[in-house]
């Protein structure tokens, strides 16, 4: 950690593309970083966690404040808010976050900052670990927002440390749009000094603050005057350049962020002759210099991942300035509006426009087929015991509406408790909509994240309309998918302070629901018979399934040395049903050549609960854990 | 255009690949060799199939095309056929020999392949080096040394734009005094386990 902190100018260091963001926010002076987590995103503002909490350790200043915020939404506001008294602050969030803080993020622009504000959104196209693989460059379009797109971590650092000041210049927050291929990509990166964070704020009251009706009015043509002297920033940014390979005449490829890296090195490997006007700063684009790459060729291929969003802009530049220009990309079908692109998909296109062999098709194949190996719930996950009991207690057509979090695999056999998935806190809310259309037992799930996040207000929904409902909250005592970050129900922050801890179940009583029931998952009976109650409460129940994340409870065993009981299975007892492996699917479990059933002490975690889930006894403790 | 080196390091969620990965990019760095590193979190940490790409010397992109890898180095035998994809006819495999068998084999019936069609299948497409790790890493001291084993080998393929020095002393730079005599050890071991072949 302590690297990153380096104030070495000049000396080189190998940095995550997420670090590299971070440490460029601190090479300008940070003073207030805030987030909600979400991969490809989460590594940032881990980043600034981990060095707030050494200091705390140290009981030293780290020079800045970082908060886990409770949504993206609030994040954004918290940081704004800092902003408005000249503070330089920073958002990040993944693509989907931006969603939630739409709502600021569109009228933000209609005010400006003052403090530089850097947003940045890490979008993740082929869906690595996201439910869309939406493309948030509309958002810079749509809330007339300046956007910078890094391609390399280098970049990346650089884009963010200047970006401040591109915000200040402009008085508009700048959106940072970053992808996974850059975010977890690693590459070495040459520090530059530290710039001492400017601590103390100060709000001076403006009433062009106050968006009313007639001051959203008068803000909207100041927001475009902005736009206009960001489209000159553009014109002459360092972050726009033309990159020449071989000798080219007149074809030319416009292309930003990752896909860069592809083009050059296939124009290379095939031995083309392009020049590449390569956009960093990718909105405002900057018309003047597209224009005149645009007149230099006839052909000119748009290389962008996702959307076609600089394509659909060069045309509309074609068509004003009656350029002679014929545009391949998306629409004349040479690249697609899916997925990440390759090197491979990058040289087959290529091959295709220029008529060369593309050296790099038919990559061998295996003759042999294989096990899949998707992601799994844990060992000794208290989510697989929550969902196991709750399929004891409810009938084959209840509808199981889930959420975002590591709770969601429990979509995978042989569990199956997860019928639909929308976006964070929608499973509340689709449950509330299903009690309405069907007379089917609905049981919803959320994790305790999710629940401050987004899963509050559709709770108080069918608590005021008495919708026949059982909504899960699967308190495991962290926000575990992401990176086991804090939220309002631990009890401390990011900064590695004590914080007030909030009890779900609390905040639920508040709400008005009039069945509330608190259950440990690992007492399984006890947790089957408390869904069965609250099904048969007639409106809203909820149920807060409490015990933390197993991997959480292994390290704070390891840390007070206390041992972890392993289990094993009794050969003489086992009868070889497969309940344990065919209904509660712990994958330590595992079926050896001969059939018999065994535990993988390396995966066990020892959580004892497949004990209860054996109709013979034929599972007890070890006796003497190794 | 000076040479480009691929190595595309694969494995199971857990298995320290993703770390593996980040160690030859920061040995590339110390040998003041250009280099990317790419990688998928997310998912790595609960058990799924992991993916990592290191990329040295002239290059621009952290991904390489099909086919062009210089070494596939995999901790888990069937991520190494999973990848074959980025394999030619001179390509070095090297991979653990131990299984780690996915939960689709006990849950929904998917089948493990045999071991020797395993390694007949690797072996047709590519020059395959075989490496007990969990032998070697308990030998030299400690299971958990089991990667740097793997970092020996790679060390002792040839391939790399740095000596196996550079490597080893970054894999040591990591560690605290205690853990260092038992690397050392692994990571020679490694090498020996290469050379041997
Ligand atoms: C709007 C939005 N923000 C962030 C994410 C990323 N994300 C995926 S799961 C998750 C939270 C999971 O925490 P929790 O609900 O406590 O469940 P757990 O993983 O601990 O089981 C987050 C933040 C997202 N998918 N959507
Ligand atoms: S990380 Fe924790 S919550 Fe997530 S699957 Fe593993 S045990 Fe369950
Ligand atoms: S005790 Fe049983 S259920 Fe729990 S982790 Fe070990 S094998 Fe899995």
């Amino acid at each position: 950690m302590s690297e990153l902190t380096l104030d070495e100018p000049g000396k080189t260091i190998l940095l995550l593309g997420n670090e590299a963001i971070t440490r460029g926010a601190l090479e300008a002076g940070i003073d207030v970083a805030t987030t909600y987590p979400g991969t490809p995103s989460s590594e940032i503002a881990d980043t600034f966690s981990a060095i707030a909490r050494d200091a705390t350790r140290q009981k030293k200043d780290p020079g800045f404040y970082f908060q886990y915020s409770t949504n993206e939404k609030v994040a954004l506001e918290v940081a704004a808010a800092a902003s408005f008294c000249g503070l330089r602050s920073l958002t990040c969030m993944k693509h989907v976050g931006l969603n939630v803080a739409a709502d600021t993020f569109m009228t933000y622009m209609y005010v400006g900052c003052r403090g530089g504000h850097l947003i940045v959104s890490a979008d993740d196209p082929s869906c690595h670990s996201s439910q869309n693989e939406q493309d948030n460059r509309y958002f810079a379009l749509f809330a007339s927002a300046p956007m910078l797109e890094p391609t390399t971590p280098q970049e990346a650092k650089e884009m963010t440390r200047l970006g401040f000041e591109l915000s200040e210049q402009l008085h508009l927050p700048v959106l940072l749009r970053t992808t996974t291929r850059l975010n977890h990509a690693r590459g070495p990166i040459t520090l530059h000094e530290m710039t001492q964070p400017r601590r103390e704020g100060h709000f001076d009251k403006d009433p062009s603050l106050v968006t009313v009706p007639a001051v959203a009015r008068a803000n909207h043509p100041v927001l475009l005057k902005r736009l206009a002297e960001a489209e000159k920033i553009a014109e002459t940014s360092p972050f726009n350049e033309v990159i020449t390979v071989g000798s080219p005449k007149d074809v030319g490829v416009v292309t930003s962020g990752v896909s860069y890296t592809y083009v050059k090195e296939m124009a290379e490997e095939l031995h083309l002759n392009v020049r590449i006007l390569k956009l960093g700063m990718t909105h405002p684009i900057p018309r003047k210099m597209c224009t005149e790459f645009m007149a230099s060729c006839t052909t000119l291929i748009i290389v962008e991942e996702l959307e076609p969003f600089l394509e659909n802009q060069f045309k509309a530049l074609a068509f004003d300035t009656g350029a002679k220009v014929k545009i391949l990309g998306k629409s004349s079908g040479h690249f697609s509006r899916l997925y990440e692109y390759t090197p491979d998909s990058v040289a087959e296109a290529f091959s295709k426009i220029f008529k060369v062999k593309n050296p790099f098709t038919s990559p061998v194949t295996s003759s042999l087929k294989l096990p899949r190996r998707p992601p799994s719930l844990c060992p000794g996950c208290p989510h697989r015991a929550t969902y196991y009991a709750v399929k004891k207690a409810a009938d084959k057509d209840t509808i199981y509406p889930t959420d975002i979090g590591c709770y969601t695999l429990g979509k995978e056999p042989p569990l199956q408790t997860a019928d639909i998935l929308l976006c964070m806190g929608s499973n509340a809310g689709m449950a509330c909509g299903f009690s309405v259309a069907t007379d089917q037992k609905i049981i919803s799930f959320m994790g305790d994240s999710t629940f401050f996040h987004s899963g509050i207000p559709p709770i108080i929904n069918a608590v005021h309309h008495n919708h026949d409902v059982v909504i899960t909250v699967l308190d495991n005592r962290t926000t575990a998918m992401t990176g086991h970050q804090p939220h309002p129900g631990t009890e401390i922050d990011g900064m590695g302070k004590p914080a007030k801890l909030i009890k779900v179940e609390d905040v639920v009583k508040g709400c008005g629901v009039q069945h509330v029931e608190i259950v440990d998952p690992n007492k399984i009976k006890e947790t089957t018979e408390a869904f069965k109650r609250a099904l048969e409460f007639k409106g809203t129940s909820v149920v807060v399934s409490k015990s933390p994340c197993i991997l959480l409870e292994v390290q704070r065993k390891r840390k007070a040395r206390e041992t972890i009981q392993l289990y094993h299975i009794d050969q003489e007892k086992c009868k070889r049903c497969k309940t344990c492996i065919g209904r509660f699917g712990c994958p330590a479990l595992y079926f050896a050549e001969d059939g018999s059933v065994h535990i993988d002490p390396a995966q066990c975690n020892g959580c004892g609960n497949c004990v209860q889930v054996c109709p013979f006894g034929a599972i007890s403790a070890v006796e003497e854990s190794p | 255009m000076s040479k480009k080196i691929s190595i595309v390091l694969t494995g199971v969620g857990g298995q320290g690949v993703i770390t593996a990965a980040n160690i030859l990019g920061k040995a590339a760095v110390r040998a003041q060799v250009g280099v990317f590193v790419s990688e998928i979190h997310g998912m790595a940490q609960r058990g799924g199939a992991v993916v990592c790409t290191v990329r040295m010397g002239d290059v621009s992109s952290p991904l390489l095309p099909s086919g062009t890898a210089d070494v596939l180095l995999s901790t888990e035998p069937v991520e190494a056929l999973r990848n074959i994809g980025y394999v030619h006819k001179k390509t070095k495999i090297i991979t653990d020999i131990n299984p780690v068998i996915p939960f689709t084999v006990a849950v929904g019936g998917e089948q493990y392949p045999q071991t020797e069609a395993l390694f007949k299948e690797l072996s047709a497409h590519a020059q395959v080096f075989k490496v007990d790790a969990l032998k070697i890493a308990k030998e030299a001291g400690a299971v958990i040394t089991k990667n740097t084993v793997m970092l020996g080998a790679l060390a002792a393929a040839g391939v790399l734009p740095f000596s196996p020095d550079v490597l080893l002393d970054t894999i040591l730079e990591g560690l605290p005094d205690k853990y260092k005599d038992v690397n050392r050890k692994a990571f020679q071991a490694g090498m020996k386990a290469l050379r041997n072949k």
